[in-house]
């Protein structure tokens, strides 16, 4: 006869109500590994996308992802010229924050070095890839943005064309894919007034010069738009992304291009180590402790339900001792309610999830090992929470009966 | 089921003292007590209010050592002063059959399954157990209720209950506190004789704390207690059956 499930069914309002908040908290723990997961995924997925093998940045710099790097365009030729390189390719990323439909709107705007790149590798479930050079975008359906769509950034309007799922930057803000000059506007985008007073500013500095005295023309130039001037550095973009050719060492290629002045050269797995090692790894900390301090309330909450229901049952434990039942039931009945209540929490946290995790702002990914590690926690926690009642009931005298 | 030796007194309690606190607040329950109860034989044991009735009955029920003396059940020394002598809750659940004032039943287990657990923890399948539990409650008159908790019977519903489970795993020697205080006097007389048919039909010894004097006749023999000293008293009424 199984008194744990008896005495339950007695007392199951109690029993019912700290499993149902076992179940919660437990959800919430569930959760937040799921996210700690989903941070990894994100922070790596478009690493992994733009499928390159290796990637030159801004020189002393961890970014392009880690932090802001700036290098010219250029690079995208020379590098290019290097032997085993098989492609090389401008990378232009950056996260902006804008109004839409009077609505904050967080993007990572990402360029693609149209027009050898279209984007044809990026998985879309609605629409088609960028079909010109210009104005066109396709964007995560987490933007909630729909086809067709028109949107004002800098002076110029978009429009989505193609949609993505599940397609966000290391910060976890949906990914909307331009070409790279549209990307590189929408990042230098300079108010009319500001670029009037900037081409003014640079008429004075040539007129200043001698240069600017004996060729008249300059002064032209220096006022006209930015790109006409030879003498500006070229358009920076983020970063340039290279793939080698088969059996080609990256290290070798890294090497070459280390020499080069004022840039960094990281091959894929180093762009993801920078990224894990730093944003991920705080977010991964913060949701450690998070989950550490909601174990210890669960055994808490679950150690004090199961003292008291000890506590109501002291006089029938003592007549059982009386009638001279072994330590072994009376630690059963304890630990088994402390098991069944840890068991129906964890299954009730796994159902729940099914149906909230999926409606998380971020990502949620629940993988079997970190669901069993959570069920050894969980049973660690049942059997912790059970000691307390069960050191109770073992000190009870038998002749307690008989008193009152 | 029953291993105690059918020659030996069912009880021989000798010299028993119990002390309770210390000091100033130092009670003496039992002077002297020795006591002799032979298989078979139904005992009441009266006395006045704080006379150390219950005191006695727990201390031949292993689950209130005395200060000092001995206790022997069934020809095995159980308790030595306050030291045991064999593992007591083990004894009292092969041996000794308890029932008190209140039925103290488990109140998440139904009628049938008090009187079953007593059994299981004695490891009785809980197939024969049920079997067992269920003939029990039919002999006592509950049988209808076997499937009610406790707080859906009557008192005397409750503390025939409470007399199956003492019964379950035939004891030797079956230990009641005022057993019928909360039962009417027909129920009371019903219980009491109940005891007696028991200890006739399974040589089991008796002894029954008790205040109430109309159900005398029932017993062979009638000890008295009084300030923790215990005298054998011959009422007229009663025609002992087996006299020490
Ligand atoms: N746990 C205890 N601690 C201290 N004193 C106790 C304890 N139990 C009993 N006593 C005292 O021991 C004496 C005998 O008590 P006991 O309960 O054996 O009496 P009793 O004959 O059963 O009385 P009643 O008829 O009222 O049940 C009393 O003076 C009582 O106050
Ligand atoms: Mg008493």
């Amino acid at each position: 006869m199984n008194l744990a499930v008896r005495d339950i069914r007695h007392h199951s309002g109690r029993f019912v109500l700290t499993t149902v908040g076992i179940g919660l908290l437990l959800m919430i723990v569930m959760g937040m590994g799921g996210i700690y997961r989903g941070l990894i995924h994100e922070a790596i997925l478009l690493v992994d996308r733009i499928d390159a093998d290796i990637w030159i940045v801004q020189g002393r710099t961890r970014g392009p992802f880690a932090e802001t790097s700036r290098i010219p365009v250029s690079l995208e030729d020379r590098a290019r010229a290097v032997p085993g390189v098989a492609w090389s390719r401008r990378l232009v990323s950056h996260t902006i924050q804008r109004e839409h439909r009077g609505r904050p709107l967080r993007m990572v705007v990402q360029g693609l070095a149209w027009p050898d790149d279209n984007g044809s590798w990026i998985p879309l479930v609605a629409g088609r890839p960028l079909g010109q050079a210009h104005f066109e975008m396709t964007a995560d359906r987490s933007l909630g943005l729909a086809l067709g769509e028109q949107l004002t950034l800098g002076k110029d309007r978009y429009t989505v064309v193609g949609l993505t799922r599940g397609l966000v930057g290391t910060g976890g803000d949906g990914l909307a894919f331009f070409t790279a000059s549209d990307a590189l506007a929408i990042q230098f985008d300079v108010p009319g007034d500001a670029r009037r007073l900037e081409r003014a500013a640079r008429r004075e500095r040539v007129a200043s010069q001698d240069l600017g005295q004996v060729l008249p023309l300059l002064l032209d130039r220096a006022s006209g738009p930015e790109n006409d001037i030879p003498a500006l550095t070229p358009p920076q973009v983020s970063a340039v992304v290279l793939k080698l050719r088969p059996g080609v060492d990256t290290n070798d290629v890294i090497k070459t291009i280390s020499a080069w002045p004022d840039v960094t050269a990281y091959s894929t797995d180093q762009q993801k180590q920078l990224l894990l090692g730093g944003m991920v790894d705080r977010s991964r900390r913060q949701l450690g402790m998070f989950r550490v301090l909601l174990i210890i309330i669960s055994t808490i909450i679950m150690a004090l339900i199961l003292y008291t229901l000890t506590l109501d049952k002291l006089h029938d434990i003592a007549m059982l001792k009386l009638i001279g039942a072994r330590n072994g039931v009376i630690v059963g009945l304890i630990l088994q309610q402390a098991l069944l209540m840890g068991a129906l929490g964890y299954g009730l946290a796994w159902w729940l999830g099914q149906y909230a995790f999926p409606r998380f702002p971020r990502l949620v990914i629940i993988e079997a090992p970190d669901l069993l590690m959570l069920g050894g926690i969980v049973l660690a926690i049942s059997v912790l929470a059970s000691l307390l009642g069960i050191a109770k009931a073992m000190r009870v005298e038998p002749n307690k009966v008989l008193a009152g | 089921m029953n291993s105690l030796a059918a020659d030996r007194p069912a009880i021989l309690a000798e010299s028993l003292t119990k002390t309770y606190g210390s000091g100033n607040t130092e009670v003496i329950a039992l002077r002297d007590v020795t006591l002799k109860v032979q298989r078979g034989e139904v005992v009441a044991l009266l006395g006045p209010s704080g006379a150390g009735k219950s005191t006695l009955l727990t201390a031949i029920g292993l689950i209130n050592p005395p200060t000092s003396g001995r206790i022997h059940i069934g020809g095995h020394l159980v308790l030595d002063g306050p030291h045991p002598a064999v593992d007591l809750r083990a004894f009292r659940r092969k041996h000794l059959g308890f029932v008190f004032q209140r039925a103290n039943l488990i109140p998440f287990l139904s009628a049938l399954e008090n009187v079953q657990v007593a059994m299981e923890i004695n490891d009785v399948t809980p197939r024969a157990a049920k079997q067992r539990a269920r003939e029990l409650l039919e002999y006592l008159g509950v049988g209808d209720r076997a499937s009610h908790l406790p707080e859906e019977l009557s008192g005397g519903q409750q503390q025939r209950v409470a007399v199956a489970r003492a019964l379950a795993n035939e004891p030797g020697l079956i230990l009641a506190d005022e057993p019928t205080a909360a039962l009417d006097s027909h129920r009371g007389r019903q219980v009491m004789e109940l005891f007696a048919k028991v200890s006739r039909e399974r040589q089991a010894a008796v002894l029954v704390v008790t205040h109430d004097h109309r159900a005398l006749d029932v017993f062979d023999r009638t000890l008295e207690m009084e300030d923790g000293r215990l005298r054998e008293s011959a009422p007229s009424s009663i025609t002992p059956a087996t006299q020490h």
